[in-house]
């Protein structure tokens, strides 16, 4: 497949400087948002991103036009949200959305709160995204500037309001109740669905939320049409998708594909991945976010798109594939990922709760050494005790790493039982200066 | 200084934003923590105090996010990604440096001259530019260890020539 001519949501990579607003002007920036507000109903434009078979891309997949369809009818006010608590391990392409193309997003929030009939809306961006949220109050102060947000815009008589909200270190605010909560006040902690957020959501009013990467897309639906969008892609997954490559590849980096292409590709193409570090072989491939289940080597020709991924036993997710060669140990790798979710637990319910505490307790001293001999059968227990039982996918997602350790490399699990060495040399001992008084 | 006294418009501004007040409580805490240094009590009770909730919600809160300090910190808090794939690609000798560097440990202690604290997080969105910290929240990407002391030294130059420093973000820039 050949690269791109042309990049949908990664427009940096084509107009220099399309984060300076007036170079997004000048390549017919909010053109889509002009014509929408002036000539189309907002039933139009949800036609047009259903027909175009926009998928959401924050993990889930869910078409987004099918989404919007879902507010119930007359009852307002209503809020559009965009999803920017990434990441977990892997996922930094809305990072470079926002840093290098935020003009894009921005139009695609107005699009689409224009779509849903809401008047506020409310970028929910993670707290360690700091700079990131400047670039965004910059970027919505030029648009109010030029009369793409605010009272009256281009002279419609419809209203919108845009605001960065940002959040404050808790992956587990990328949850969309939880997302809501924080932005109620809260703390992050999910709530039972249903009610789903387009009946119920923030302040208990009709609620669409959408990722970043997934708004972006909607200015080039509607400004170039549904079939050019559908030029992109399979049938079932039309138009691009920025996968973010990281771990032991030659070139790390956002590499926007349509979907379809061969994992092989991605990472061995010059242009994309360049191939691993050192020549090493490929060990393990986390295909999509950290709550992916692990492929092996033997599965590079899966093609990445969400059938194919899914065919291959784990999922395209996010789109993060993080690439390990063989330097990379499954027992350290598993309580590295569990250690992620052990920390962003929050602490709602006791399976994940408990069972993250657990994973990360057991699986260090196994990495470290210090395995009892009865420790793999306990793992397992572990892991099944919290599958399908946590209350939202946080706790699942945990279960996934282990999983597949188990699976694919349990022997690397019996020699660190067994043999009991600590892989790491020890830690260099730490001179003591100037350390405060705790 | 009360918060309002300092910062009275820009509350309002953010106050207004929403259809409830206390939406404003993660951002009014960011604007508490940099007037302070960090969130005391009293500065919690504060913001508590301006939006109209429960003392006890906005203690809950700052219990629950991890960009909230309660104990005072360095000029410069030192975040470094110990997650995957960073800890594969060289996050862990980075932080052993930084460690050796400054004498203390990566649990967010913090040097005696108050100039740095150093803390491992886990992933911040910046995984292709591994290993990466983030220092007061600005991005410092394809630190490799032997850069180490480079960093240490210009961040310090940085706090001794005066420049205003926001451990909450305030002030970081792309």
């Amino acid at each position: 497949m050949p690269p791109l001519t042309e990049h949908i949501v990664l427009r940096d990579l084509d107009i220099p400087n399309i984060r300076d607003f007036d170079v997004y002007l000048q390549h017919g920036g909010y053109e889509a948002f002009r014509s929408a507000v002036t000539e189309k109903t907002p039933a139009e434009i949800i036609g047009m991103v259903k027909d175009a078979g926009l998928r959401g891309r924050g993990g889930a997949g869910f078409p987004t036009g099918v989404k919007w369809g879902f507010l119930p009818k007359d009852v307002f006010p209503r809020y559009l949200l965009c999803n920017c608590d990434e990441s977990e391990p892997g996922t930094f392409n809305n990072h470079q959305i926002i840093d290098r193309n935020p003009h894009q997003l921005i139009e695609g929030i107005a699009l689409s709160a224009y779509a849903v009939e809401c008047h506020t809306a409310y970028i929910y961006i993670r707290g360690e995204f700091a700079a990131a949220a400047r670039t965004l109050d910059a970027a919505i102060q030029n648009a109010y500037a030029k009369g793409f947000l605010g009272k009256n815009i281009l002279g419609t008589g419809y209203d919108l309001d845009v605001f960065v909200h940002r959040g404050a270190g808790a992956y587990i605010c990328g949850e969309e109740t939880a997302l809501m909560e924080s932005l109620e006040g809260k703390i992050g902690q999910p709530r039972l669905k249903p009610p789903f957020p387009a009946v119920a959501g923030l302040y208990a009013k009709p609620t669409i939320i959408n990722n970043v990467e997934t708004l972006a897309n909607v200015p080039m639906i509607i400004g170039k049409g549904v079939q050019w969008y559908r030029q992109f892609g399979t049938e079932k997954s039309p138009g691009t998708k920025a996968f973010s490559l990281s771990g032991h590849v030659n070139n790390p980096g956002n590499y926007e594909l349509p979907f379809g292409l061969p994992l092989r590709e991605l990472i061995y193409a010059p242009e994309y991945g360049g191939g691993m570090r050192g020549d090493r072989p490929v060990k393990i491939v986390i295909p999509g976010g950290a709550s992916a289940p692990w492929l092996t080597a033997d599965k590079l020709d899966i093609t990445l798109d969400y059938e194919g991924v899914a065919a291959a036993g784990s999922m395209l997710g996010s789109g993060a594939v993080i690439v390990l060669d063989e330097t990379v140990s499954a027992v350290e790798l598993a309580y590295k990922m569990d250690e992620f979710f052990k920390h962003e637990s929050c602490g709602k319910c006791t399976p994940c709760r408990e069972g993250t505490w657990y994973l990360t307790k057991v699986l260090h001293r196994v990495s470290t050494g210090h395995g009892h001999a009865n420790d793999i059968p306990l793992l397992h227990d572990v892991y099944n005790q919290m599958a399908g039982n946590c209350f939202c996918l946080l706790g699942e997602s945990a279960v996934s790493p282990i999983r597949s350790a188990l699976k694919l490399f349990p022997e690397e699990f019996e020699a660190a039982i067994r043999n009991g060495t600590p892989r790491q040399a020890p830690r260099l001992a730490i001179p003591l200066v100037a350390v405060a008084a705790d | 200084m009360a918060l309002r006294d300092i910062h009275g418009a820009e509350i309002d501004t953010l106050l207004a934003r929403y259809a409830q007040r206390r939406s404003a409580v993660l951002p009014l805490l960011y604007i508490a923590q940099d007037t302070y240094g960090h969130l005391t009590d009293d500065a919690v009770r504060e913001v508590a105090e301006i939006i109209g909730m429960p003392a006890t919600d906005v203690f809950e809160v700052v219990g629950f996010y991890s960009l909230y300090y309660t104990k005072p910190m360095g000029k410069w808090v030192l975040q470094v990604c110990d997650d995957v794939p960073c800890c594969f690609c060289g996050a862990e000798e980075l932080i052993t440096a930084l460690e050796q560097a400054l004498g203390l440990r990566a649990h967010g202690e913090t040097t005696r001259d108050g100039m740095f604290t150093l803390e491992r997080v886990k992933c911040v969105a910046a995984c292709n530019k591994a290993p990466v910290l983030q220092a007061n929240l600005d991005y410092i990407y394809n630190l490799t260890a032997d850069k180490a002391d480079e960093l240490l030294n210009e961040l310090r130059r940085r706090a001794d020539s005066g420049e205003q420093l926001s451990v909450s973000g305030r002030a970081a820039t792309v």
